[in-house]
């Protein structure tokens, strides 16, 4: 079992550096312009050198998506509890959710933008309306997937719909919860980014526009390999996270037999 | 089996005979939906269970067998007719019973003996008390019923390590930690293999002597209702109405051997007529 693990992480290390090396030995074999497309080499040094100058955009977009994620949590897991325990708001509700959610996010970017003007304002926005909508989803269908017979015992003993809510609703729904985090972290950093991109002077998706314009183009892989490392780490976390907290739905098979 | 007297269990003590009335349906009737979508699921009926009675319902499937245990736990209102639970009529809140379905739906994110502590958690007087009993008098408490139903030790397992049969006796000791007065089982060993069915038979039967509460009991197994019922109430096809009533003497602690003597045999039979003519008569009225 444990050799097995080890021997799986090994390949999937060996992948990734076979990757930057196929890439770099591309370039070399090429004679690929560092305007086009920069050699791995050249992009780690350059994170390296202006690393200094990055550092304070990389905190800026990392706190605008948590702002926004933490937001977008918030206002998902209201609203999926929300639709989760009634039927009627669960029909009611759920086809203005898709229309809302079927809107590509690039496109309220300038809406907010127009609101709130240029920077953190309309990044954490553009992350917390990206990123509520899994979670919405993942809470209502936990709640609404609880056994009818054990509501029918709790009932039975007087409970009120916020005991059952509460003692059996929730913790059932936190494995639904926790994968959604997972996808939903992901989603915010993407949203973000986008805005920073599109309406603002400060973070990652501005350091590449800006270097981008100046035909940096080291310097916008840098600003790339940044968010892949930032991306991977947050959905590392809240793996990890979610590991600890719902390790009850990921059982193994041990059944002890009578 | 032990049969030890259970000091935590100081419910009224039932004497034999001269019992109140736990139970009283008068004219009961339900009817699902309305209109023209109305399905009547119980008819007009009248049964009164005394204190302490063991009560089995036996009938064909769909007879409203259920409908009858989710009217005297308040889940579900008489169309018509009234229904008496404890000297109260069963308005919108629902008195204090156990139950038991055949699913054991133990909470797969908690222990054995946290999962039978639930019930505490929510009836009062236990709710108020909850966080400061439950590492000590609570915990016990579900020690004692899991010992008593052979468990002893499983406390701190998982429902999932756990067998069929180990989460259905869990499942019993959930419906009694509360010290009901009134304990409702619909098919609790339905899903269960023969033999561990009958072990539990004779655990049901120890845990009634110890706590005597009144139970209801729907079984479509006409043996197990033998071997557990004070008294048995034979049930009509949809719409239900009780067709036979009848009481069951054998003296207890009773043996699965007892099973298989004539005396039991006889009333097997008798069960087992009314149900066929039951079906039978359902069959033609539908044909």
């Amino acid at each position: 079992m444990f050799g097995i693990d080890v021997r799986q992480k090994a390949w999937s290390a060996g992948l990734i550096v076979l990757f930057f090396v196929a890439w770099e030995l591309f370039c070399l074999m090429t004679g690929m312009s560092d305007l086009v497309l920069p050699r791995p080499s050249q992009v780690f040094t350059t994170l390296i050198d202006r690393f200094p100058v990055l550092w304070p955009h990389i905190v800026q977009t990392l706190a605008t998506t948590m702002f926004g994620f933490v937001l977008g949590v918030a206002l998902g897991v209201a609203l999926g509890a929300i639709i989760g325990v009634s039927k009627t708001a669960y029909d009611t509700c759920y086809p203005l959710l898709i229309g809302f959610s079927s809107i590509p996010k690039v496109a309220v970017v300038p809406i907010f933008v127009l609101w709130f003007g240029s920077g953190t304002v309309p990044a954490v926005l553009t992350a917390l309306s990206i990123c509520f909508f899994p979670i919405v989803v993942n809470i209502a269908t936990g709640l609404a997937t609880t056994e009818p017979e054990l509501e029918d015992v709790l009932k039975a003993l007087g409970a009120s719909k916020f005991d059952i809510l509460w003692n059996v609703g929730l913790p059932r729904t936190m494995p639904f919860f926790f994968a959604s985090l997972k996808v939903a972290i992901s989603y915010a950093f993407v949203g973000a980014v986008l805005s920073e991109t599109v309406a603002s002077n400060r973070g990652i998706g501005n350091v590449m526009m800006t270097a981008s314009s100046n035909f940096n183009v080291p310097l916008v892989f840098a600003g790339l390999f940044v968010l892949a490392g930032l991306g991977v780490a947050l959905y590392v976390v809240f793996s990890l996270i979610e590991g600890q907290v719902t390790g009850w739905a990921t059982r193994k098979n041990d059944v002890i037999a009578t | 089996m032990r049969m030890q007297p259970n000091a935590q269990f100081d419910g009224q003590p039932v004497p034999e005979g001269a019992a109140a009335t736990a139970i009283e349906l008068s004219e009961a009737s339900v009817t699902f939906g309305r209109g023209d979508r109305a399905v009547p699921a119980l008819s007009k009926t009248t049964l009164k269970i005394a204190d302490g009675e063991f009560v089995a319902l036996v009938g064909p499937s769909g007879c409203g067998k259920s409908t009858i245990l989710r009217l005297v736990s308040g889940l579900v209102q008489p169309s018509s007719g009234v229904v008496i639970v404890g000297g109260r009529e069963v308005a919108a809140r629902a008195v204090r019973v156990g139950m038991a379905f055949q699913n054991p739906t133990m909470l797969p994110w908690m222990t054995i003996e946290r999962n039978i502590m639930l019930p505490l958690k929510i009836v009062e007087p236990f709710r108020s008390n909850f966080r400061r009993l439950r590492k000590t008098a609570f915990r016990d408490k579900a020690n004692a019923l899991l010992e008593q139903v052979g468990l002893k030790g499983f406390g701190g397992r998982y429902p999932w390590q756990l067998s069929g049969g180990m989460l259905q006796r869990a499942n019993l000791c959930r419906a009694l930690i509360h010290e009901p007065r009134m304990l409702l089982l619909d098919e609790p060993f339905g899903a269960l293999d023969q033999f561990t069915r009958e072990e539990l038979w004779a655990i049901l039967q120890n845990l009634w002597m110890t706590h005597k509460p009144t139970v209801l009991l729907v079984t479509h197994d006409l043996r197990e209702a033998g071997f557990l019922a004070s008294r048995i109430c034979v049930m009509s096809a949809r719409p239900g109405r009780i067709l036979d009533d009848s009481r069951v003497d054998f003296a207890r602690p009773r043996t699965v051997a007892m099973t298989f003597e004539p005396d039991f045999v006889a009333l097997n039979q008798k069960l087992r007529a009314f149900i066929e003519d039951a079906r039978s008569a359902a069959q033609q009225g539908a044909g």
